[in-house]
């Protein structure tokens, strides 16, 4: 009987192989599984800061069928009943859109996480310099197509927070106000901006997302991950041309640890969106159950909380400088807080990559513009007040100086030998 | 599960017409509604929702159509929903709280048409679907309970969460004439409680302004019983704004449970696999 | 996959860091197959709300909610029709003649289905020659069950272009299919059954309620 299960065993591996290889003369499904997976080479060194891009590949995919489902349901032309109507009337269409509101909130936790890892460890540096401008890429693009979707529900707070963001292009000298128009098609926030969001929300943002997502897991892996030491594991291979101190991507870090992390990151989200998805005002906020009111500002506008240190920033520029209006500057200065960190490869001039064997000004800098970005973040969640004000002005100004004092900071302090292998 | 009571329905009915038309001339007053509700310092009663009590659901939903529906209507709401929701049967609702000769599937609309109320006042008194998710549920509950006699008001009445309120006070007829009056109260000592006289052992009072008493008597309702019928249409409102709630929670436990467990197995994987690394 | 094989892909070198020799072979795809099993089921239980979410929803239910027709003004040898509508779909109601019921009686030779067997197109009070609760009151679903089209209303017993010994019926110019005055189907169509009949009560004389009915109420 064993012998007979044994052979029948046999059997069904030859059928399988030879149905592998006659699919791999035609496509190069092993050869690719191998390249990404099996045979890419992990450093085996990866810490918890290195769970937050597979994780933000897991809100991808929540995102993107999610998305879908609620497209099914959600129509442009009665925005507001509409997603009333998932909430009551279709079937789970409320777990549907708390996932999807959740999600939005979870994307930037994990992708915030997944910078700060990038920023810590210096994956930015030679030969990550392109991997990390797709990077900040798929950050530009995911600011957009949450400031899009936020305005979908078409509540008061989508009107609003969309009528304030629109505005901001109106403050681009001589072809602002033109610009402004264009943008909305329209002479205030209507039916006709929304429609046009909800197009570039649904199909146009996500399919460039996901074609970056693509290209900067098509970077990493030509170039190999970076590891918390800042060592590059190439250097040192074995006699088959394998890095030492690499271990197969997949099983070990695939199954190995990421997806028991998965369902610890699941178990949070899943928290909250079971049991807090409003996240008391956080992740929806209260004015954006009414709908949307041209003649009714809410009392207090604040962006969700993914936005609010890049909104503290902007309503930090109050006084004109250099001749150039305050209102120019806030826009001048969103923009260029979100888009800075893109130059980091060539900010930093350290010898060393790692934090690790970074000196003490590197330490206390990272330190500072974390909790100035905490800072900015709490302050944009806030009504301004003349203090506020005072204080998002000094965060704005560390926020910048972080990045434009790391040529200076980083060559002048005194880093730490780096070892030649990864550490454990 | 309580049926609907039956008691003063067809009173209710007659008192909703003449209250629809109460709330038609609450909207004259243009602006008045949207004046803002900040800048009071009333001490806000807490009012804790409970979704499993449904009597207190059905009861206030019975009272929400007849005091408020004519006006304010919860036009995200099915009937059919809201009754399955709240264990009352459909021939009841059908009977008993559809007055518009509306289907069971259909939206809790307002008897007033948007039209005439765009034609007659500007604009129909806002949707209430929604309001226990903007205002809250404790702001609703001391709100319904702090309307009193102001005479320099247009409907002469004010309220003590909402300033210069634009509506009338629909649940006069039940809680009773209630005013802002100035009465003794005990003194507050700095430990938290009554001080007294030292040697007589009397409570000494002071006399506290703006506070509201009711007429005794006025009222359908004992003090008692109209704060339970405030708590059941807040309570009611709290299950329109999302009546999904009960069932998020239900599924949420059950998914979290899941969740844990796929949670061990793969984690006991993983760590099968971690063996393998050679450190 | 012999990548993701617990062994590990024979002849391909092993990198350094890795050691496959010393596992629990038992354990390992025991392991496996149990987190695969359980997470199969978290597939499928993840997949309720999406498959779940394509039912009707209770706009749809609401506005598939049985409908009342009144025909006090509907005259023998008349219809009713294409509307009123009932969950989207055309409702013929027709008032027959006692010639047509007559024909009905006795003219069944050529029909696919004369004596209402297959029991789906019909509720059981509708089994009879003239398919219908009153013999000159029928109701039907007037969609053909071929590939969908709504057939015409042919109610004359005269010879028309697509049959020259026509007794009265249906038409359905899509695809020629015929159908007589109870919506029982001709031989010989692609129509492959009789119309449906809706189930349907009468509130008073002159007052059909469609989408529901004594057993189902």
């Amino acid at each position: 009987m064993a012998g007979q299960n044994a052979s029948q065993e046999g059997k069904m591996a030859r059928a399988w192989f030879s149905f592998m290889d006659w699919v791999d003369e035609r496509f190069p499904l092993t050869e690719t599984f191998e390249y990404h997976m099996s045979r890419y080479w992990a450093p085996k060194n990866f810490n918890f800061w290195y769970y937050f891009g597979v994780l933000s590949m897991v809100v991808l995919v929540i995102q993107l069928l999610t998305g879908i489902w609620l497209t099914m349901s959600y129509s442009p032309s009665s925005a507001f009943a509409s997603v009333e109507y998932i909430m009551r009337d279709v079937e789970y269409g409320w777990l549907l859109r708390y996932l999807h509101s959740t999600g939005a909130s979870a994307f930037f936790v994990v992708v915030y996480l997944h910078m700060f890892r990038g920023l810590m460890y210096g994956s930015y540096r030679k030969p990550r310099e392109l991997l990390w401008l797709v990077g900040m890429a798929i950050f530009a693009v995911l600011i957009i197509e949450g400031f899009a979707g936020y305005l979908l529900p078409w509540g008061n707070m989508s009107f609003w927070a969309g009528q304030v963001i629109v505005s901001l292009v109106g403050a681009i000298p001589s072809i602002g106000p033109d610009l402004m128009e264009w943008v909305r098609g329209d002479f205030l926030m209507s039916d006709i901006t929304l429609n046009r969001f909800f197009a570039l929300h649904v199909i146009a943002l996500p399919l460039v997302l996901v074609m970056l997502v693509f290209v900067h897991i098509v970077a990493l892996h030509h170039v190999g991950s970076n590891n918390p030491d800042g060592i590059e594991i190439k250097k040192n291979k074995d006699a088959n041309g394998i890095p030492l101190d690499g271990i197969p991507f997949h099983p070990y870090y695939t199954i190995g640890h990421d997806l028991p992390a998965i369902m610890i990151f699941l178990f949070i989200f899943f928290l909250v969106v079971f049991f807090a998805p409003e996240m008391g005002g956080y992740f929806i906020e209260k004015p954006n159950f009414e709908p949307a009111n041209p003649l009714k500002t809410p009392e207090h506008i604040a962006p969700v909380w993914y936005y609010t240190p890049f909104y503290a920033m902007l309503r930090a520029a109050t006084f004109p400088l250099f001749g150039i209006p305050a209102k120019f500057w806030g826009f001048v200065v969103m923009a260029g807080a979100i888009v800075l960190p893109a130059a980091l490869p060539w900010l930093d001039r350290s010898p060393v990559k790692s934090i690790r064997y970074k000196g003490w000004i590197s330490k206390v800098t990272l330190g500072l513009f974390v909790v100035t970005f905490f800072v900015l973040g709490y302050l944009g969640t806030i009504p301004p007040s003349p203090v506020a004000t005072k204080i998002a002005q000094l965060g704005t100004a560390v926020y910048f100086a972080y990045f434009v004092l790391m040529p200076w900071y980083t060559r002048v302090e005194k880093t730490k030998p780096v070892p030649d292998r990864v550490t454990s | 599960m309580k049926r609907i009571t039956e008691i003063g329905l067809k009173g209710m009915k007659a008192t909703r017409r003449i209250l629809t038309g109460v709330c038609l001339l609450a909207c004259l007053m243009p602006g008045a509604q949207v004046l803002a509700m900040s800048g009071t310092d009333w001490h806000m009663e807490p009012m804790k929702p409970n979704l499993q009590d449904l009597p207190s659901l059905q009861n206030g939903w019975r009272l929400y159509v007849n005091y408020c529906l004519g006006c304010h209507s919860l036009q995200y709401q099915r009937y059919e929903r809201t009754a399955d929701d709240l264990g009352v049967p459909h021939d009841i609702v059908l009977d008993e709280l559809i007055f518009t000769g509306q289907k069971i599937g259909e939206h809790m609309t307002s008897a007033m048409s948007p039209e005439l109320a765009k034609q007659w006042f500007g604009g129909p008194p806002p949707d209430l679907t929604m309001v226990a998710r903007t205002r809250g549920e404790e702001w609703l509950y001391n709100y319904l309970k702090t309307f009193y006699v102001d005479e320099a008001r247009p409907f002469g009445v004010n309220n003590k969460v909402f300033p210069n309120v634009g509506m009338p006070n629909v649940l006069m007829g039940l809680q009773g004439t209630q005013r802002s009056a100035c009465i003794q109260m005990p003194q507050i000592a700095a430990n938290g409680g009554e001080r007294r006289d030292p040697l007589t052992g009397e409570p000494i009072t002071e006399e506290k302004c703006g506070q509201l008493v009711v007429d005794e008597g006025s009222g359908l309702y004992s003090p008692e019983e109209f704060d339970q019928a405030v708590y059941d249409i807040v309570n009611f409102l709290y299950y329109v704004g999302e009546p999904s709630r009960l069932e998020r929670y239900r599924i949420g436990v059950y998914v979290l449970l899941f969740t844990l467990i796929l949670f061990v197995f793969t984690y006991l994987l993983g760590r099968e696999f971690q063996k393998d690394v050679k450190h | 996959m012999s990548s993701s094989d617990p062994e590990g892909g024979k002849g391909a070198p092993e990198p350094a860091s890795i050691d496959r020799s010393g596992f629990n072979k038992q354990r390992r795809y025991f392991l496996i197959g149990a987190t695969a099993a359980v997470g199969g089921v978290g597939v499928v239980g993840a997949a309720v709300p999406f498959v779940a979410s394509w039912m009707p929803s209770a706009k749809a239910r609401a506005l598939g909610a049985p409908i009342t027709i009144d025909i006090s003004k509907l005259q023998p040898g008349e219809m009713l029709g294409p509307v009123p509508a009932w969950r989207g779909q055309p409702i013929f109601v027709l008032d027959r003649t006692p010639q047509a019921i007559e024909i009905l009686e006795e003219n069944t030779a050529d029909l696919a289905d004369p004596d209402s067997d297959k029991l789906e197109q019909q509720p059981d009070y509708a089994r009879n020659p003239w398919r219908s609760k009153r013999p000159e009151i029928g109701v039907y679903v007037g969609i053909c069950t071929h590939l969908g089209c709504s057939p015409k209303y042919h109610g004359e017993v005269q010879p028309e272009p697509f049959d020259p010994n026509w007794k009265g019926g249906f038409f359905c110019p899509c695809h020629g299919s015929r159908f007589d005055m109870a919506g029982r189907v001709v031989k010989g169509v692609p129509a492959p059954d009789n119309l449906v009949v809706p189930p349907y009560q009468f509130l008073s004389d002159n007052i059909i309620q469609i989408g529901v009915d004594e057993e189902t109420a």
